[in-house]
């Protein structure tokens, strides 16, 4: 594992803030739930209760959860209390930021070549480890992958333009 | 005089189907099966970000290839072997490698400080199968039953098991109810987007084309679970700090000759374990509440924490019941009773079988295999994890920075092939951040998971229902059976109410004597 990062002990976002945050979001949600079960109708038609009728009632739901959330976030939350400390945070965001970046490149790349981006750059940005244990495992893997689910198992995944001209 | 001969006549008919199933599990073939999905099963369930339901929901798409009763032997013993392996993460390393082995560290972990971790994984192993066994048992007897009993149910009483089945997620669950409600009616929002099967209309897509097939489950699965558990496992930056094991047969032996003294302990688990497992409340909350009365009724109570192989017991056994019960609901009436049988549901939707009632009656070959591979998994099992545990423990010395980027790379891989689809790899990462986000802010995910998954058949037993009342809610207590049903909703709804309540009576009730 990585060193925690130094500096940052013991400072954070709020719980508080974030559990109001979610709650807000929630609304949000139930709003938009509520606004799209509107636009095909969710009373009842001739033929039953039209397509908005379930969904209506259930953002009906999500919205009064949501409130009763934020009340309580506003009213049984100490201040005090952290979401987790900044460090903590950058080891989350460590694997958010490449994954993201690696789920928005398997379109263009496929899985392979993304795959060992992914691997070789989390290995060597956040386990520090030297190329010659960083390569074998970047390769190996998605090599692995293959065999397993395209040939054994016969299941295709999303190649790029290198797999295309290597001819597979 | 009639029925018991019919009931008897129906007895021996459910012991040959059990037969077949055996013959049909012990075909080469499906053994093979069966020992490779224990083996991925526990490794599955050491390493961390990788447990029993987005485990299988990211290898549901090897088995398309199979016949559907090879496929579910595998993913049904995936299941079984995560179950084990979650204690030996839990002996070792005190990290309980899923949830429902949390309990098993109280204990466990003492013991192998004290150098006794052969005994505490004899125990946690044996215990583990001792309590699947039971819940196996008892899932041959009833389950044909339910299901029987089930196929009389029209659209209002399927509503009311879903109800029911609902309700008890929002009375047992540890977090606060109106988190569970949010994420669970979030659940069946999201269950609804795409089209919608009566109507034929597309709702809640908003113009995006990428939303018209709907939101899949899997991929929420692995998103929440598998990301997610990704992620809070960086937050935390745990060491593997472990100590190590060899297992050797004089330490399993003296441990079994040990266990019965427990007996009681046992069995108390296993019905709690069942119980727990068969409403949808899980093996985690059943494996704390077996551990706590153990501890408040043995003798050795006092003890429990430093070490005491009874409280290794009581949770470990109560889980594995637990987490096999919940194939029972699932099974018999479709209604899985944990996130892991909801994604073993969601394959039988995908190998074209409908999971309830029916199935006892049309796939019995399917149903009777199933169950008959849950007694030789079981077995296979605990040979497995008795003989391979030096092997597991070496697994989790590998760091996480290697560990988690190819975790990565397959739930990558198990959300693309739901559908073939890169949208939908994009969409687990974005579960992925929302599951930690509400992880943290203690929303419990599986009521969301499991309205992903039945929120089409909920809606339409409830729209179904209205249209045979003209609308009116008074349809779900037009007969003793579905007032039954939905009155027993409510009582598990209102259930921490009740229980203070009686507490409070009774209280009084002393006080006056």
């Amino acid at each position: 594992m990585t060193k925690e990062p130094g500096g940052a002990f013991g400072a954070g976002p709020s719980h508080r803030a974030v559990e109001i945050g979610v709650a807000v979001a929630t609304i949000v949600f139930a709003l938009i739930v509520i606004g799209g079960s509107a636009q095909v109708g969710f009373n009842w038609a001739s033929d039953g209760p039209r397509a908005g009728f379930f969904p209506f009632y259930i953002g009906l739901f999500i919205l009064v959860s949501g409130a009763v959330n934020l009340f309580q976030a506003f009213s049984a939350f100490p201040r005090e209390r952290l979401f987790a400390e900044w460090g903590q945070l950058r080891q989350v965001l460590a694997v958010v930021v490449p994954a993201a970046i690696y789920v928005a490149l398997v379109p263009w790349l496929g899985i392979y070549v993304s795959s060992i981006l992914l691997i070789a750059v989390f290995m060597r940005w956040i386990g520090k480890y030297g190329w010659s244990l960083v390569a074998p495992t970047a390769i190996i893997v998605p090599i692995v992958a293959f065999i397993v689910f395209e040939k054994w198992f016969q299941v295709p995944l999303p190649k790029g333009p290198i797999e295309e001209l290597l001819g597979f | 005089m009639k029925n018991i001969a019919d009931r008897g006549r129906g007895e021996m008919e459910e012991i040959a189907n059990l037969f077949t199933g055996f013959g049909t599990v012990l075909q080469p073939f499906n053994i093979l099966v069966m020992v490779v999905g224990i083996l991925l099963g526990v490794i599955i369930g050491v390493l961390p970000g990788l447990g029993g339901a987005n485990g299988v929901a990211i290898l549901l798409p090897l088995t398309f290839s199979m016949s559907p009763t090879s496929a579910i032997i595998m993913l049904s013993c995936i299941y079984w072997g995560a179950l084990f392996g979650g204690a030996i993460t839990s002996v070792l390393f005190n990290i309980p490698g899923e949830p429902w082995s949390v309990a098993t560290t109280f204990d466990g972990h003492p013991m192998a400080q004290q150098g006794k971790a052969g005994e505490a994984l004899t125990a946690a192993f044996t215990s583990s199968f001792v309590g699947a066994l039971f819940a196996v048992i008892m899932i041959t007897l009833v389950a044909p039953l339910v299901a029987a009993f089930a196929l009389r149910f029209g659209p209002a009483e399927k509503f009311g098991v879903y109800f029911l089945a609902f309700c008890s997620f929002i009375g047992m669950s540890k977090e606060p109810p109106f988190k569970t409600i949010a994420a669970m009616m979030i659940g069946f929002a999201l269950a609804s987007v795409g089209l919608d099967g009566m109507t034929g209309q597309l709702r809640l897509t908003f113009g995006f084309t990428s939303l018209l097939p709907g939101f899949d489950f899997l991929i929420a699965v692995i998103g929440l679970f598998g990301i997610g558990e990704i992620l809070l496992t960086m937050e935390e930056g745990l060491r593997f700090k472990g100590r190590s094991a060899v297992i050797n047969p004089r330490v399993v032996f003296q441990t079994w000759a040990e266990l019965p003294r427990y007996w009681m302990t046992s069995l108390r688990s296993c019905v709690i374990g069942c119980w727990m497992g068969v409403t949808p409340a899980g093996a985690t909350p059943a494996s704390f509440m077996s551990y706590g009365i153990a501890k408040r009724i043995s003798k050795k109570g006092k003890n429990f924490g430093n070490g005491e192989i009874e409280g290794v017991v009581a949770p470990e056994t109560a889980a594995h019941a637990a987490g096999t019960a919940a194939l029972l609901p699932m099974l018999s009436l479709g209604v899985p009773g944990s996130p892991t049988a909801a994604v073993l549901l969601g394959g039988l939707l995908i190998w074209g079988l409908q999971p309830g009632p029916m199935l006892f009656v049309e796939n019995k070959d399917f149903v009777w295999g199933l169950i008959a591979s849950m007694y030789l998994g079981n077995i296979v099992g605990l040979i497995i994890v008795l003989t391979c545990v030096p092997m597991l423990a070496a697994i989790l010395r590998i760091p996480f920075s290697i560990i988690a980027p190819i975790i990565l790379v397959l739930c990558a891989i198990g959300a693309y092939t739901v559908h073939n689809s890169t949208f939908d790899v994009m969409l687990m990462m974005v579960f992925g951040v929302v599951g930690y986000i509400l992880k943290k802010c203690n929303y419990p995910l599986a009521p969301m998971v499991l309205a992903i998954v039945l929120g089409d058949k909920a809606e339409e037993s409830f729209r179904q229902s209205l249209l045979g009342s003209q609308g009116s809610l008074a349809v779900f207590w037009s007969n003793g059976l579905v007032g039954t049903i939905m009155a027993l909703g409510l009582i598990a709804l209102f259930w921490p109410f009740i229980s203070t309540a009686w507490a409070r009576v009774r209280a009084m009730a002393t006080a006056k004597i």
